[in-house]
């Protein structure tokens, strides 16, 4: 492990210090600090183009794979800048899995749709097991229990997510991140997956990007809001920053900020 | 008060009616070349068709009135077609790869996929004198000159082209949040290559190579220089070595024979290679219809 930072505290798993994120020379997102705790379930809300999803692709470098894009400050995790030179990102998203905003299973099984993350990740245990309790946790096993061998696409919509879900938990991550993963799915799906993720948060940190206010009031631990303002050099253009954090209670209850209160009582965004 | 129905004499409705008709006979007399030659050496080269033809070989012109058949150009070309196959596919379908997955923008990938379109408008004979110049006047191959493997190399090159770009193509449909999903779950780069988005874009792919190998396989001018042409059966591995007869190169000689039993061999030659041509095209036709209505499974 490459130690950069021992003065992060014990029970926060990931933090952003002074984080700017750019599209070429378009600013994203700027200066965001922000500790992510263990076990508990951080939603990151704002209106749209303020930068929430392109943080949380930062924290497990999915930003690599979109050109141009660049980062500047640190990302801790467990005391690891990961996005120092040394760091393998392959490695990184191993440890922090992410399940994304259009449910995206493998054109596979549903088994194989599971055993794929474990087996390349050197998984030698029982497989038929770890696919079990990975459906079993994500609460999908009674639903598909006898179609393991159907094509992941027969599942319906919120299934689908289900089973991503269980894909990402196959690879035992330390951390899921969750792109507004109820986006595309109705109501009762979007009320399975938000059991399936209170029942997760008693083994994983949970990072979870919303546009549903209610979602985040009800699953969520700690809450951050995102804002974007207009460029001080005046450009027309916007940037993202990190409003207030706090828990999920004092921010839907009494935020410090203006804004906040503002964008949660639905006046913009 | 204008009417609302349709008039006939408007001057708008006349010129609809005038440029409508117009694109009509246009696309009629496009496909017409079509329709004749296949008819023509249908019925040409169809009545030529006997059992003998596919088993024996070719008679020297002028000595008697028998031709004989077409075996060793049928099976030369099926091997020269198979040799560009080897080389062309893996080279290909691994540029199409870095092209569609690696490259990331800038001046490299640019510049090679303009080359590959230069290189996909290169008349095919100077992919016949460049094989010429390098292999056969060399005779850097274990000291052979004309043969069947310089065949081979020279149609790969016009095949080249095509296996790349489809594969380009292929890959760049496979949706972007699959590569993600594979690499969200800490696979690494070939992993998802090899294991998600190629088994993805498979099947256009190998569309891709079925219209090579069409286009390849009725190719004339490279192998005048490469393979040339052989009367007599092919009969071990040793052969690819030496002159190696096809189907196409069998048509441009026996055509231009003043005897009668030579030419009509070159009409049965004909009908074969178009006939192969047509069903290799359909063929892929085929299967990318089955693509479209699998894709999401």
């Amino acid at each position: 492990m490459i130690k950069t930072n021992k003065k992060t505290p014990k029970n926060i798993i990931l933090s952003l210090e002074n984080v700017s994120i750019s599209y070429g020379t378009f600013e994203a997102v700027r200066n965001v600090f922000c500790n992510f705790k263990k076990g508990n379930i951080t939603s990151l809300i704002g209106p749209s183009g303020c930068g929430k999803s392109t943080v949380l692709r930062s924290l497990n470098r999915m930003n690599d794979l979109i050109p141009n894009c660049s980062l500047k400050g640190t990302v801790l995790f467990d005391g690891t800048n990961i996005y120092d030179k040394r760091v393998d990102p392959v490695e990184v998203r191993r440890k922090i899995g992410m399940v994304f905003q259009q449910p995206n299973p493998f054109p596979k099984s549903i088994y194989e749709n599971i055993a794929f993350g474990a087996r390349i990740n050197g998984f030698t245990g029982d497989m038929d097991e770890l696919v079990e309790s990975s459906l079993r946790k994500a609460a999908l096993w009674d639903e598909c229990k006898d179609k393991l061998n159907d094509s992941g696409y027969s599942l319906s919509g919120g299934q689908q997510q289900r089973l991503c879900i269980a894909r990402t938990i196959a690879i035992e991550p330390e951390i899921i991140l969750m792109d507004e993963p109820c986006s595309a799915l109705d109501p009762i799906s979007t009320l399975k997956i938000e059991e399936t993720m209170h029942e997760l948060k008693k083994n994983y940190t949970i990072i979870i990007v919303t546009h549903n206010m209610q979602q985040a009031l009800r699953v969520s631990d700690m809450t951050a809001f995102f804002n974007a303002i207009e460029y001080e050099e005046g450009d027309g253009g916007k940037v993202g920053y990190l409003a207030e954090f706090n828990s999920t209670k004092k921010i839907f209850n009494s935020p410090k900020e203006k804004t906040t209160q503002e964008y949660i009582s639905g006046k913009f965004g | 008060m204008n009417s609302l129905y349709y008039q006939k004499r408007l001057s708008r409705n006349i010129g609809d009616k005038f440029f409508t008709s117009l694109s009509v006979i246009c696309a009629l007399i496009a496909i017409l070349p079509l329709i004749f030659l296949v008819t023509y050496i249908l019925i040409k080269g169809g009545s030529q068709i006997t059992p003998e033809l596919f088993t024996l070989e070719p008679n020297p012109p002028g000595d008697d009135l028998d031709a004989g058949g077409i075996n060793p150009a049928l099976i030369g070309t099926l091997i020269i077609t198979t040799i560009a196959s080897i080389i062309a596919i893996p080279v290909g379908v691994g540029g199409g790869i870095y092209l569609a997955e690696y490259s990331k923008g800038g001046a490299f990938p640019r510049f090679i996929r303009f080359g590959v379109n230069v290189l996909a408008g290169v008349p095919s004979i100077i992919a016949g004198v460049f094989i010429y110049a390098l292999i056969v006047s060399t005779k850097i191959l274990f000291g052979s000159m004309y043969s069947g493997l310089a065949g081979g190399m020279a149609l790969s090159i016009l095949m080249l082209p095509t296996v790349i770009k489809t594969t380009d193509e292929g890959l760049k449909l496979v949706p972007n949040e699959l590569r993600y999903a594979s690499l969200g779950v800490g696979a690494s780069m070939y992993t998802t290559i090899l294991k998600v988005t190629l088994p993805s874009a498979f099947r256009s792919i190998a569309t891709g190579v079925v219209l090579g190998i069409a286009r390849a396989a009725g190719e004339t001018a490279p192998l005048i220089f490469t393979a040339l042409f052989s009367y007599y059966y092919i009969t071990g591995f040793g052969d690819l070595f030496y002159e190696m007869g096809s189907l196409a190169v069998l048509i441009y000689n026996f055509a231009l024979e003043p005897y009668d039993a030579q030419n009509k061999l070159a009409w049965a030659a004909s009908f074969i290679l178009v006939l192969s041509i047509l069903s290799v095209n359909i063929f892929s036709r085929i299967l990318a219809a089955f693509t479209e209505k699998t894709k999401r499974v």
